[in-house]
């Protein structure tokens, strides 16, 4: 079966600095996988990439067997991104942002869409209010919505839950959880939420400084590294072998 | 591949949604239109009883600065559009979306023109009661006037927007000013025989000037000169063929310099 995103030695440069250098991964379907590292590693220049907002210096990315640079439309059709840092129109209500991603989107049958999503993220309640007046809790999980508007095979997360109270940002977790196993779809979350990215991802990637430095299976990498928690593995992989 | 109805119409959703919430939005639409063309309209009037040159075309003046007004609020309404999507931080999120840069376009362009028809309609509706003045006197050629207007302000839209995407949003000042540096050069109070040689050769390779050239020789010779309208159309095929070239170029420069990703956050 093929993977639903595959990464070959990727590369991007601005001028005289590399962001990301030669990196590889692969998530095959149905899968999780956590993108860490420290602020400036390359992460989000890794997502913009996967997404087509940025132009690769060198390498591929293949997205359920497709080219992106060959395909990018017909492949954004099929994949969505969630972030804190990018927000929907503040002045249109929920639904009025959902009914307009879900036309950019092509989506057929677009109230059923926003019912079933509307239930699953409990919108409900808010669907006619707008955006710009609600809670953070509120406004993430309306993101939310629209980045699954399209039913996408794979889903891109820039720290989902970044600013969400506890119940809040479990309440996002266990509905990731649910739905990944509900669509059989695959998550490339890119998080600081040490227990968040233990919870949800079955393997992790550890990026510095533009590589992957180290991956592998959450509580494999706890024992690999001898530390207690993945936290502290972070630390020991970012800050340096000796310390800590 | 072909363009998706769905998609354009999406887009032009999102801005149709946004000016309908917000009534401050429409009086906005429509408030400077009117105050320019009743500012204009006095002048007019003026000129028309104390100029030898218009005193027997009352009206021409105020007839260029609706055609103006329209220019201006075409070309600043595509940008507006595309301003908007920075401002409240949706950027990313529109592309993202599989929408392929000539719907963007397409989207827009037919967006910009309802912005300015709200704006523009009422403004023509004060001008027959207040002065008396009507639009119509134009014929059915005000409808190419209209027509070369329109297509050389989404021109300018589409160039500053390609800049917007090639240098983000510090381009977004020079959004504001494209209009007004070219206001001189268009000739739109005044005969072309006005500017110094030099200004008349840039002048002569603007749309602007045939179009209102063509304008004054409609009210105040009641001559229609074809040879002006298609000029403009020419001009107008030229300037809209390398706008759009150029935002194509913008939009892929932008991907290598990680442009749209700055935008958006």
């Amino acid at each position: 079966m093929e993977n639903s995103l595959e990464v070959i030695n990727l590369s991007k440069s601005y001028d005289l600095k590399v962001a990301v250098k030669k990196i590889d991964f692969k998530i095959k379907h149905n899968e999780i996988i956590g993108l860490l590292g420290p602020n400036g590693c390359g992460k989000t220049t890794t997502i913009g990439m996967i997404l087509g907002l940025l132009k690769p210096t060198t390498g591929e990315i293949f997205i359920n067997g497709m080219k992106i640079e060959e395909n990018r439309i017909n492949i954004l059709q099929k994949i969505n991104f969630i972030s804190p840092y990018i927000e929907l129109p503040k002045k249109l209500t929920v639904k009025q942002n959902l009914t307009v991603y879900a036309k950019l989107y092509s989506v057929k049958n677009i109230n059923n869409r926003i019912e079933y999503l509307a239930e699953k993220l409990r919108l409900e309640s808010f669907l006619n209010r707008v955006t710009g007046e609600l809670s953070s809790g509120q406004k993430n999980r309306v993101s939310l919505a629209k980045a699954l508007i399209n039913d996408p095979s794979l889903l891109l997360l820039d720290e989902p839950t970044a600013s969400l109270d506890p119940e809040i940002g479990d309440f996002v977790r266990t509905f990731l959880e649910d739905y990944k196993k509900e669509k059989k779809i695959s998550f490339l979350l890119a998080s600081h939420n040490m227990n968040e990215v233990t919870r949800l991802c079955s393997s992790i990637l550890m990026m510095k400084e533009g590589t992957i430095i180290d991956r592998g299976r959450p509580q494999d990498l706890i024992k690999k590294h001898g530390r207690k928690n993945l936290e502290e593995v972070f630390l020991k992989l970012t800050r340096g072998e000796n310390e800590l | 591949m072909k363009m998706s109805f769905s998609r354009i119409y999406g887009l032009f959703l999102r801005h149709f949604f946004l000016i309908t919430r917000s009534f401050p939005r429409i009086l906005d639409l429509i408030y400077w239109p009117s105050i320019q063309i009743t500012l204009w309209g006095f002048i007019s009037n003026f000129f028309a009883t104390h100029s030898t040159y218009y005193n027997n075309a009352v009206g021409v003046i105020l007839t260029c600065a609706i055609l103006y007004d329209f220019l201006f609020r075409t070309s600043i309404g595509f940008n507006m559009l595309f301003l908007e999507e920075i401002w409240s931080r949706n950027f990313t999120n529109l592309f993202i979306a599989p929408m392929k840069i000539s719907e963007i376009i397409v989207s827009l362009i037919f967006t910009a023109l309802i912005r300015a028809l709200i704006g523009l309609v009422p403004a023509v509706l004060l001008t027959s009661p207040l002065f008396g003045i009507s639009l119509f006197d134009l014929g059915i050629h005000l409808f190419f006037l209209f027509l070369s207007l329109y297509i050389f302000g989404i021109t300018l839209g589409i160039l500053v927007s390609a800049g917007l995407l090639r240098f983000g949003p510090s381009f977004e000042n020079i959004a504001w000013s494209t209009m007004f540096l070219l206001a001189p050069f268009g000739c739109i109070y005044y005969p072309i025989e006005i500017l110094p040689d030099f200004f008349q050769k840039i002048a002569y390779l603007l749309p602007l000037v045939y179009i209102f050239e063509e304008a004054r020789s409609i009210l105040i010779e009641h001559n229609v000169n074809y040879q002006n309208i298609l000029n403009a159309f020419y001009l107008n095929g030229i300037y809209l063929f390398a706008a759009i070239s150029l935002f194509y170029y913008s939009f892929n420069k932008a991907r290598k310099k990680g442009t749209l990703i700055n935008i958006g956050e």
